[in-house]
């Protein structure tokens, strides 16, 4: 595995999360083995790997909710800045407000497109008054790119968005919480290429205040958007550094053929 | 697909079909699809034809027969409402108004409107004409107004079940006098009535107001369908909050394990357990234990809700999953506790289908009477209920005592009941329609 340290044109950035001999069973099988991984603040970290190679398993094991799944064990360490999430003093609720996630399918409650922006600020108390509700709402649509699109229908449903808009309503929703983190899962995979595109524009924009992790099945798109790449294969981290790195000049012989798409 | 061999030998093994024969195949198989497929609309359509002509024949009998309960036949008798028959010394108390002969009274009007009627086995058959209700609507007439004492007063009183029946022609005049209800000079006095224009069919006033009675013509359906209200709402009230925290708990909190596994297999079958032995549980536990009030909607209610309960969980377990996990995760996404997230989202979008499936179990707890046999609300109760707490019966029980009833004014009673049960049915199917509706708005 290469150590991501090594990045030429990178001025070392602050790391954020270090996964740490990370372990997931779902029951008796074994979906990760041995992970450590190291996401940098401020940057894009995609992972990439064939379908059925825990790259998913791992973006969900960042916000804990694989929790949720019966018989899923996970076993080692994330660090959050410096603090083991998976730790006993650690509150779930509390660590999802600090490290939002996009899903796969656009999945705007069915509310209105103020409700669904103002749902994540208004359970957490962020928001006393409604003036401040209100801020918070139009910022977090600026940043997603959708205030221009939304502004004047504020008040209805999430759902009679097409499925770009409901994709950057559900970034402005977890955007909205005041997340350090966003984990996104192939947040382009239902989308059609122009719609596809504002996301990635969306995601290189909101590098500047957020640290993101991307899972996604288009290379191109890891190659578009990120900085740093890991390739997992069959639950296993086959090579992790920078993107152009991965892409240009893959160590690894697995890397290589799925880049170039023999596997996978 | 192969091409065949354009210049194959004779003889040669076709290895495949040809384009056209494919196509050949193909469009002899497809008009033998398409005919199945209009078989198969045909027999549905027929299926419907003939469920339809049930419900038709079925609903259209009950209306039929039910349909004359609606009026009454009344008899207008001049009452002679002398001041001795009212008065102690002279005064006109309320106790002396309670104790006065009204009966006498309105046998005296009989008499008097009949004066050649002399002997003591025809003036019996005479009093037959008038219900034996009479009396109390004459009291409830004078008490009301005490005015009128002293005074001749012309009144409507209700006719007896026999004449009501004959009036709406369901007994034939031309039958041996011995095979049917009313003599013949009852039939002459009847028709020397309606020379008179003193006899009249009116509004049913009793029929929907008054509760079970021995007498068809005083017989109400409003104190059993008081009782299947009561009955309804303690039922409603418990096993909806009940069912719906129990299937929100299995569905979204227990682990799934052997215990929630056992657990699931009970309840689903408890929902095929006759219905009769919730009314034994009930009798056990509820009035014997608990020392809940015998044939009182409460124990009826709570019976009636234990036996409703598995339809709203396996109704609700459905509902909930249905509900797209994905909203499951955006909630819990942003950092939405997990009973955040069921009560803000899940449950709202589960709560139409939770709905329909209370509205099953309730319809079917409307039903029932097995298991209310138990606990006693099978029973002639006359009274109006007022609370969950008194004596009462169910709209099911009163049909079904009704149509155990010998008389004949009982039939059209029967459908009656049927009728207004029907209704009572539509009503809550229609009232939870409109809940779904709005439910469904708030998106």
């Amino acid at each position: 595995m290469v150590m991501a340290d090594t990045l030429p044109d990178e001025k070392t950035p602050r790391t954020a999360i270090v996964a740490d001999g990370v372990n997931v069973h779902y029951g008796t099988k074994q979906a990760l083995f041995d992970v450590d991984l190291d996401i940098k603040q401020h940057q894009v970290t995609a992972l990439i790997g064939p379908s059925g190679c825990g790259k998913s398993t791992f973006l969900r094991c960042i916000n804990r909710m694989n929790d949720v799944i019966d018989g899923c064990s996970v076993e080692g360490r994330i660090l959050l800045d410096g603090d083991d999430i998976y730790d006993r003093s650690v509150d779930v609720v509390q660590l999802r407000a600090r490290i939002g996630m996009v899903f796969q399918k656009p999945n705007p409650f069915p509310k209105s497109i103020f409700d669904n922006v103002a749902y994540g600020p208004r359970i957490h108390g962020i928001a006393e008054k409604k003036a401040d509700l209100e801020e918070i709402v139009h910022d977090s649509l600026v940043r997603a790119g959708l205030w221009g699109e939304v502004s004047d229908r504020l008040n209805e449903p999430g759902t009679g968005l097409s499925g770009g808009q409901q994709q950057r309503l559900c970034i402005a929703r977890a955007i909205a919480v005041r997340p350090d983190v966003i984990l996104m899962d192939e947040p382009c995979s239902a989308l059609d290429p122009i719609a596809t595109a504002r996301i990635e524009e969306l995601i290189d924009d909101l590098r500047e205040n957020y640290t993101i992790v991307i899972v996604t099945h288009s290379m191109q798109q890891a190659a578009r958007v990120s900085q740093r790449t890991a390739f997992f294969h069959l639950g296993n981290l086959v090579e992790f550094g920078s993107t152009d790195a991965i892409f240009t000049a893959p160590k690894d012989p697995r890397t290589e053929s799925y880049i170039t798409g023999r596997i996978g | 697909m192969t091409d065949a061999p354009m210049n194959g030998q004779p003889g040669e093994v076709r290895r495949g079909l040809s384009r056209t024969d494919t196509m050949e195949t193909v469009r002899k198989g497809l008009r033998r699809r398409y005919a199945a497929e209009r078989r198969f609309k045909w027999y549905g359509r027929i299926a419907i034809a003939i469920a339809l002509g049930f419900l038709v024949v079925l609903v259209g009998s009950i209306l039929f027969r039910g349909a004359s309960v609606i009026t009454q036949t009344h008899i207008l008798l001049s009452v002679e409402l002398p001041m001795d028959a009212f008065s102690v010394d002279g005064e006109v108390t309320d106790e002396s108004l309670q104790r006065a002969d009204f009966g006498g009274i309105v046998k005296q009007a009989l008499r008097d409107r009949f004066p050649d009627v002399s002997k003591r086995r025809d003036r019996r058959t005479l009093y037959q004409l008038i219900s034996t209700g009479a009396t109390y609507e004459l009291r409830d007439h004078v008490v009301a107004d005490p005015s009128l004492i002293g005074q001749t007063i012309d009144i409507w009183l209700t006719a007896s079940d026999d004449i009501d029946m004959l009036d709406k022609g369901y007994i034939d005049r031309n039958v041996d006098s011995t095979g049917r209800r009313v003599s013949d000079q009852q039939i002459a006095w009847y028709d020397a009535l309606i020379a008179d224009g003193r006899l009249e069919r009116h509004f049913n006033t009793t029929f929907f107001t008054s509760g079970d009675s021995r007498e068809p013509e005083q017989a109400g359906i409003w104190g059993a369908a008081l009782g299947s209200f009561y009955t309804l709402m303690v039922t409603l009230l418990l096993a909806f909050p009940l069912g719906v925290t129990t299937a929100v708990y299995l569905e979204e909190f227990a682990p799934k394990n052997k215990w929630t596994d056992l657990i699931e297999v009970n309840i689903n079958n408890l929902a095929a357990v006759p219905s009769i032995i919730f009314g034994l549980l009930g009798l056990a536990v509820f009035l014997n234990v608990i020392g809940l009030p015998r044939s009182a909607p409460l124990a009826g209610g709570v019976v009636l809700a234990l036996m409703t309960l598995p339809t709203i969980i396996i109704a609700g377990r459905a509902a909930l999953k249905a509900v797209p996990p994905s909203i499951r995760e955006a909630a819990l996404g942003v950092g939405a506790s997990r009973l955040q997230t069921v009560t803000h989202h899940v449950l709202p979008l589960a709560m139409p289908g939770m709905l329909t499936g209370s509205i099953i179990g309730m319809a079917q707890a409307l039903g029932e009477t097995a298991p209310l046999l138990m606990i006693g609300m099978v029973a002639f109760i006359v009274d109006l209920p007022g609370g969950p707490l008194d004596p009462a019966t169910v709209l099911p029980v009163q049909v079904y005592i009704w149509a155990d009833s010998p008389e004949r004014a009982f039939v059209e009673r029967t459908s009656a009941g049927i009728i207004v049960l029907l209704l009572f049915l539509v009503v809550m199917n229609l009232s939870a329609v409109m809940l779904r509706k709005r439910f469904e708005r708030r998106w």
